[in-house]
């Protein structure tokens, strides 16, 4: 099952190489990873992407919680939830293309964020599902090229990761 | 500015190794005289040395490498006190910050080299930060689970002609590690609940209640239920062993008595162990008909590999004190037919001791001394009281299976791990920490060769370790297995060209005795340890085809399924 796993860390050189570590050497896997510091600079919010069942997840969440520089920590998918991903997208888009890929973008409310005589680039915000589908919605042969954030969430409502 | 918050913790020995990065510190060190520095010969045995002082006493070891191949050399000993949760400093020297990075002279990248088998580690990026870090790294590493921190020191951080106001601080927070100070109320209630209401209980303990210091516990909790317990490689004589309560050793080499008790229990009492691969055999055939109440000081061993029903997190030594209040009323409320379903447990038990699965077999006209044999002997010669520290192999079963320890600290080897070369420099960190005390050694000839070099250190310190060398002239372990599961290929298992460890010895200025008949073995081991102020090495030649059982039946065993001698199994 996908998990997201939200960590709050200290903001320390090897801080994430740790947490990386600790993916690589009880091999659990890494779907997607996205860290930055938060509103309080000295603190750290990764946030990553990972398949586990109810047993495995259980010892992620231990074994990270064993990291020193681990504050506090939170498995999203466990309740109710906002995820977001960002993708940017450079599609080519020369005669007829041009309007058509102009019309995919809007129906997914992209943004073209750089034009050229023969390229898009798009910019994309909402759930992984959403990027997929809009992949999956313009010719594969116009891709030329993709970068995608990985995900970041929230729990809904009051709930708080903090110190 | 490093040596007075070494000292201000109270530091009494260091083990290591000078080098090009450790300088100033080396410097620093030569003009006090609080701490005592220990200089071995390689640095996997300043790591040892340090891990076997930790071991002994409780308190952190401390150790001091070069950068480069110092620190990439004390790996394994940082590796072995990972593994078996030993607190340990490891204070590492690296280049000169500007150089960092740039494949300069005895470089290496100590922090990401260790990281897998460190608690935790520091870069110390400026000076005025040192007293708060040595603070925090003795802190993490004897708090909570205990483990190795390493301390990576740039040269020109320590560089003497800086200056800076120093003040060791009395106490460190820190918001992101907070380790667990009791055990969870209504967990233990329902623990409580569980060991009231059983038929066939076991308690099954580890090393974490020797690192706990909860032997006195687990021995007071385990007489007022009068149940069963048993002891893993890594905590022995946590619990006496030669009561009539302690079934043996559990595991791969468990005893009959212990391994069946395991299988046939239906509650089983966990406490500062692991459920490690060398205990449970094939873990889906674990304990089938036990409810498990797992006690350890650290949430991720607990449902790591088996499921724990009642789930204890918190300092063994807090939490069996609290159990042991609210057991006092349940005993004596006991049921004649509580009782009697004890006593029916017991009668079993009593029933697999039959089996004496320890007895040594032998033909009488068979001239060869048994590794066994000379464990006995040894426990005889040493009054059963020594510090007794192992390498890795058949010795190291013989030992811990031979030698029934009583006291908690007083048997040292490398389990999790499983390092050779672990059981000289550990029997020299004991020795330095205890000069009174008589400390053996028990090893083999393979072992041995793995740190042979600290001889040198044992004759500059006078270290009077006694060395018990259960020759077979073979790598006994890979041969069994060999012999038990490749046919008998005897693959590089030999040990051709070895040294006359008699005469190696006596060039280094000590002792050396050989035994090579069954009469000499105890008078031998006895003149051997009489000698109290010079180190002693006994080459015992053994039976080189002798086998250690009981041994687990793998894949696919149960914890019941035995090796219980040649060809013979449950």
């Amino acid at each position: 099952m996908r998990r997201i796993i939200s960590v709050l860390m200290e903001n320390e050189a090897g801080a994430l190489s740790r947490v990386i570590g600790l993916f690589a050497q009880r091999n659990y896997n890494i779907e997607t990873l996205t860290v930055a510091p938060t509103e309080d600079e000295t603190l750290s919010r990764l946030t990553m992407t990972t398949f586990a069942g109810d047993e495995q997840v259980e010892q992620i969440t231990k074994h990270l919680n064993r990291l020193i520089e681990v504050v506090k920590l939170v498995d999203l998918t466990e309740g109710d939830h906002i995820e977001r991903e960002l993708m940017l997208i450079k599609l080519k888009a020369s005669g007829a293309q041009r309007a058509e890929v102009k019309r995919t973008a809007d129906i997914f409310r992209g943004q073209i964020i750089d034009v050229t005589q023969s390229a898009y680039t798009i910019q994309l915000t909402g759930t992984s599902e959403k990027l997929d589908a809009f992949l999956r919605a313009v010719p594969e042969a116009s891709v030329l090229e993709v970068v995608r954030s990985g995900v970041s969430g929230l729990s809904r409502g009051e709930k708080v990761l903090s110190t | 500015m490093l040596i007075r918050s070494l000292q201000d913790e109270g530091v009494e020995y260091v083990f290591g190794y000078p080098g090009g990065a450790v300088l100033h510190i080396y410097d620093a060190l030569f003009k006090q005289n609080q701490i005592q520095h220990v200089l071995v010969r390689h640095e996997q045995a300043a790591t040892h040395m340090a891990d076997g002082y930790a071991r002994a006493t409780g308190k952190p070891g401390v150790v001091f490498v070069t950068s480069g191949p110092g620190a990439t050399n004390a790996i394994t000993g940082i590796a072995t006190a990972y593994m078996d949760s030993i607190p340990m400093v490891v204070v590492s020297g690296q280049v000169q910050s500007h150089l960092i990075g740039t494949d300069s002279f005895q470089e290496t990248d100590m922090v990401g080299i260790s990281r897998p088998i460190v608690k935790h580690s520091f870069l110390v990026k400026s000076a005025p930060d040192i007293p708060e870090t040595i603070k925090k790294a003795f802190y993490i590493a004897t708090s909570g689970r205990p483990g190795p921190v390493v301390v990576d020191v740039p040269k020109d951080i320590t560089n003497p002609t800086d200056l800076f106001d120093y003040a060791y601080p009395e106490t460190v927070a820190m918001r992101s590690y907070s380790p667990a100070t009791r055990g969870h109320t209504g967990q233990i209630k329902k623990a409580i609940k569980l060991l009231t209401d059983c038929e066939r209980p076991m308690i099954y303990t580890g090393g974490g209640v020797v690192q706990g210091d909860a032997s006195d516990q687990l021995t007071r909790l385990a007489r007022l239920l009068g149940f069963p317990v048993t002891n893993t490689l890594m905590g022995l004589g946590a619990y006496p062993g030669t009561d009539q309560q302690f079934l043996g050793m559990l595991g791969m080499h468990g005893t009959f008595e212990a391994n069946n008790a395991m299988h046939h229990c239906d509650l089983l009492l966990a406490i500062g162990a692991r459920f490690d691969d060398r205990v449970t055999n094939t873990v889906s055939k674990f304990c089938p008909y036990a409810r498990i109440i797992h006690v350890d000081i650290d949430p991720a061993s607990i449902s790591k590999t088996v499921n724990a029903d009642v789930p204890i997190v918190g300092p063994v030594d807090v939490v069996l004190e609290e159990m042991i209040r609210l057991l006092q009323p349940e005993v004596e409320a006991r049921s004649a037919e509580q009782t009697a379903r004890l006593a029916d447990w017991w009668e079993q038990i009593e029933g697999w001791r039959q089996q004496e699965c320890l007895k040594v077999l032998r033909d009488e006209d068979d001239p060869k001394i048994k590794p066994q044999e000379a464990v006995q002997a040894l426990y005889k010669a040493t009054d059963g009281r020594a510090y007794v520290t192992s390498d890795v192999g058949q010795h190291q079963m013989f030992a811990a299976l031979y030698y029934p320890f009583d006291e908690s600290r007083k048997w040292i080897n490398s389990g999790g791990l499983g390092t050779m070369g672990f059981g000289l420099p550990a029997a020299m960190g004991v020795q330095m920490a205890f000069p009174e005390e008589m400390v053996v050694c028990v090893t083999g000839e393979g072992s041995i060769q793995m740190n042979i070099q600290e001889l040198s250190t044992c004759s500059q310190y006078g270290l009077p370790v006694k060395i018990i060398n259960l020759n077979n002239q073979s790598l006994g372990m890979v041969k069994q297995w060999q012999d038990m599961q490749y046919e008998g290929r005897h693959s590089h298992s030999y040990m051709d060209s070895l040294p006359d460890f008699i005469s190696l010895v006596e060039s280094y200025g000590h002792v050396g005795f050989r035994i090579e008949s069954r009469d000499d073995l105890l008078p031998t081991l006895e003149e051997a340890m009489s000698i109290r102020n010079k180190l002693v090495f006994v080459d015992i030649m053994v039976d080189p085809s002798e086998h250690v059982y009981p041994m687990h039946v793998a894949p696919n065993g149960s914890m019941r399924d035995m090796w219980l001698r040649k060809g013979v199994r449950t």
